[in-house]
């Protein structure tokens, strides 16, 4: 374990950035975060959570693909992507590290996705455990700790110090790097907050949300449950739900008519939406119910089943804060009857 | 705290469901918590009591819903709307789109909402429970050990504190006492971003439209925004777009919304209520509305039902197009 007193941490980032580009969450003008890149004055977020997830770093929102120019009757073909530098992420809280282990099941799996492989590829994940979970958070439900954060450097903040242990070879090749701006210490500390963070997730009121009534193979128990049309009465069909969160993974491929050439993009979308996977013959899901319906049998039901047993949801709580109609995958487990009884 | 109370209003929908008056009843569902409130359809008298909500967190405009849930219902859907709310409603009735018959309206006054946005600013994170006494609000959270008192007027929603008016233009019944059209500093905002430069007015708006992530929930809750089928739905468009390709496209959608929805923006708030990354879109449609008001005359959208709008109207008053460009050479 090695540290770095908290007011010296814009060295360690200054280190970094040094042969990598780093970015870490940052508070907006609107008083939420996002992350941005680091440079000498940036300061790193308190928040808890980012309002977008960091999955845009290895599946943007929109991506160009590749380019066509037809001339005659040659079609000429560009690959317009840019090379993959390395780069760091700070600051990502153990939901979101455990988000691009969903991820990594869809895009690496075969045929894998060479966009998303190289980014991934070319990525250092440092993540920070959650001194202060939120009354949305719910990770816990998914086995996953937020005192003990995966990624390849894991992370801890105290109100002086920022503790780090690398986990992976690409992690511990950059602790090396940092070598001059942190030292070796004791872990008494860290034992310590670990201690108080699981004691604070043991009082979340989320906490007792239990999967127990989802999984693979519950589909036909699930489907026509009449509990659906309740649930989804007052849905938007916004989709911001989706696009907040970090294990959403529909796209959309559409072509882009340049005037002088077509760009092949790629876009976020979102099974909330009316026009989702249209095809010749129509749309598959004609009521926002059945929509409604496949986000959430989707994280909790079809995943599972084609995944080992993993859910879909990492517990990050970003539908909570930020449906319109405060419609969300807690209301949705609990109304099943995924509640731990008192004990 | 409200001075209509929950109990006021589950004893009306319990009485009008109890004479037949009405066969549901479209209202606030109570949350995990005290402030993630649901707009739902209450079928019974259980139902009601179980778990309609009316507290500081009932910002929900329940207008536009009644497009959807008006039309099946027997007999009458019970809505209760807020004084802004029936400006909503009133201008949905103008656009035909939905039967009045099917409504009952139950008008309830409103001593402002608060956004929880702003709460959590003041309480930070681990928010467990808040009670609302005489306009405080007492916060409890899993990092402190006493409840923070946090007044109501502290943390009231952008629409509220700048709110317009406290009359109900709409009702079949009302409950307690009806306010008035208020002297509201709603478009003190909007005085500020006119009196910018160009270049310093499209910096702000590059910096509060770049964060947008075109998740639609500004217009999907917008109840000016009813076309069955959006443009940027339309696959056939050419314009359908779910997420911005560049920094044009985000602007071009929120600029032609507004266009879209200007005259028929009733100011309701609820695009900024909604939006996920806080972008304060109120000040684009309140240009509109100010705009209006200086070149046709003082005009509120869903003031009363059929309003002919200045811009879908003529009158040989109107102020000539060139009068606006002159307008624009010499302001901007
Ligand atoms: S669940 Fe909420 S955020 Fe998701 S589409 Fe429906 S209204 Fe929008
Ligand atoms: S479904 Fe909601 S809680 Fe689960 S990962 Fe997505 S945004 Fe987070
Ligand atoms: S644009 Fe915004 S303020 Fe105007 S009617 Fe629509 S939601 Fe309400
Ligand atoms: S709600 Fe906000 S983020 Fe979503 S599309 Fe509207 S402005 Fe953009």
């Amino acid at each position: 374990m090695r540290k770095c007193s908290l007011s010296e941490i814009n060295s360690v980032f200054a280190e970094i950035s040094k042969s990598m580009t780093l970015y870490l969450p940052v508070d907006g003008s609107d008083g939420s975060s996002a992350f941005s890149q680091w440079t000498e004055g940036v300061k790193w977020s308190e928040s808890l959570n980012t309002t977008k997830s960091p999955k845009d770093f290895f599946f943007p929102q929109t991506e160009d693909l590749m380019a066509f120019k037809t001339s005659g009757k040659n079609i000429e073909l560009t690959d317009i992507r840019k090379e993959s530098e390395d780069f760091v992420v700070f600051g990502v809280r153990a939901c979101d590290v455990r988000s691009f282990d969903i991820l990594d099941r869809v895009f690496l799996s075969e045929p894998c996705d060479s966009y998303y492989a190289t980014r991934r590829e070319h990525s250092v994940i440092i993540s920070v455990a959650c001194s202060h979970p939120s009354e949305t958070c719910f990770c816990t439900s998914f086995g996953i700790s937020p005192e003990n954060p995966d990624g390849d450097i894991s992370a801890w903040k105290t109100d002086t110090e920022v503790y780090f242990s690398p986990n992976t070879e690409k992690g511990a090749l950059l602790m090396d790097k940092l070598s001059s701006v942190t030292e070796e210490c004791s872990d008494e500390a860290v034992v310590k907050q670990k201690e108080e963070i699981s004691k604070i997730c043991s009082r979340l009121p989320n906490s007792k949300v239990d999967t127990n009534t989802f999984g693979g193979g519950k589909t036909a128990e699930l489907f026509d449950s009449p509990l659906w049309d309740k649930l989804s009465e007052a849905c938007l069909g916004c989709g911001t739900c989706t696009f907040v969160c970090p294990t959403c993974q529909c796209y959309d491929i559409k072509d882009f008519n340049t005037g002088n050439g077509v760009i092949r993009y790629r876009c976020w979308d979102s099974c909330m939406y009316s026009e989702f996977t249209k095809m010749a013959h129509g749309n598959n899901r004609l009521t926002q119910k059945e929509r409604f319906r496949q986000r959430f049998m989707h994280k909790l039901v079809y995943f599972p089943e084609n995944n080992d047993g993993i859910f879909g949801c990492v517990g990050c709580g970003r539908c909570l804060a930020k449906c319109p109609i405060s419609m969300n995958i807690v209301k949705v487990m609990k109304k099943f009857g995924g509640e731990k009884s008192e004990k | 705290m409200q001075v209509i109370t929950r109990e006021q209003l589950i004893e009306k929908a319990v009485s009008l469901l109890a004479a037949n008056t009405v066969s549901c009843v479209l209202g606030w569902s109570r949350g995990e918590f005290d402030y993630d409130v649901s707009p739902a359809v209450f079928r019974s008298e259980e139902e009601v009591r179980r778990n309609f909500v009316w507290n500081d967190f009932c910002g929900a405009n329940m207008s536009k819903y009644l497009i959807s849930k008006a039309s099946g219902v027997d007999g009458k859907i019970l809505v209760f709307l807020k004084p802004c709310d029936t400006y909503s409603f009133n201008q949905l009735l103008t656009e035909h789109k939905f039967d009045r018959e099917k409504v009952y309206v139950v008008a309830v006054p409103c001593d402002g909402m608060a956004d929880f946005r702003l709460i959590k600013k003041v309480c930070g994170e681990g928010i467990i429970s808040i009670d609302s006494e005489d306009a405080i609000l007492k916060v409890k959270t899993l990092y402190s050990d006493s409840p923070i008192s946090v007044p109501l007027t502290d943390v009231l929603a952008e629409r509220c504190k700048n709110c317009k008016s406290k009359k109900h233009v709409a009702y079949d019944e009302l409950l307690g006492e009806d306010g008035n059209v208020l002297e509201s500093g709603r478009f003190d905002e909007v005085k500020k971003l006119e009196a910018m430069t160009a270049e310093e007015r499209f910096e702000f708006w590059q910096n509060e439209l770049s964060r947008c992530i075109r998740c639609n929930a500004c217009r999907d809750v917008c109840p000016a925004c009813t076309c069955e089928k959006c443009v940027f739905n339309n696959p056939s468009s050419g314009v359908e777009n779910k997420a911005a390709a560049n920094s044009f496209e985000e602007k071009l959608f929120h600029i032609i919304r507004a266009f879209h929805v200007a005259g028929r923006c009733t100011d309701c708030g609820e695009c900024s209520r909604v939006c996920p990354q806080n972008i304060p879109l109120h000040l684009l449609n309140r240009k509109f509305i100010k705009d209006i008001n200086e070149f046709y005359g003082e005009y509120q959208a869903g003031e009363e039902i059929g309003l002919r709008a200045p811009l879908t109207d003529y009158t040989t008053e109107d102020i000539e197009p060139c009068e606006i460009f002159h307008r624009r050479d010499t302001d901007a």
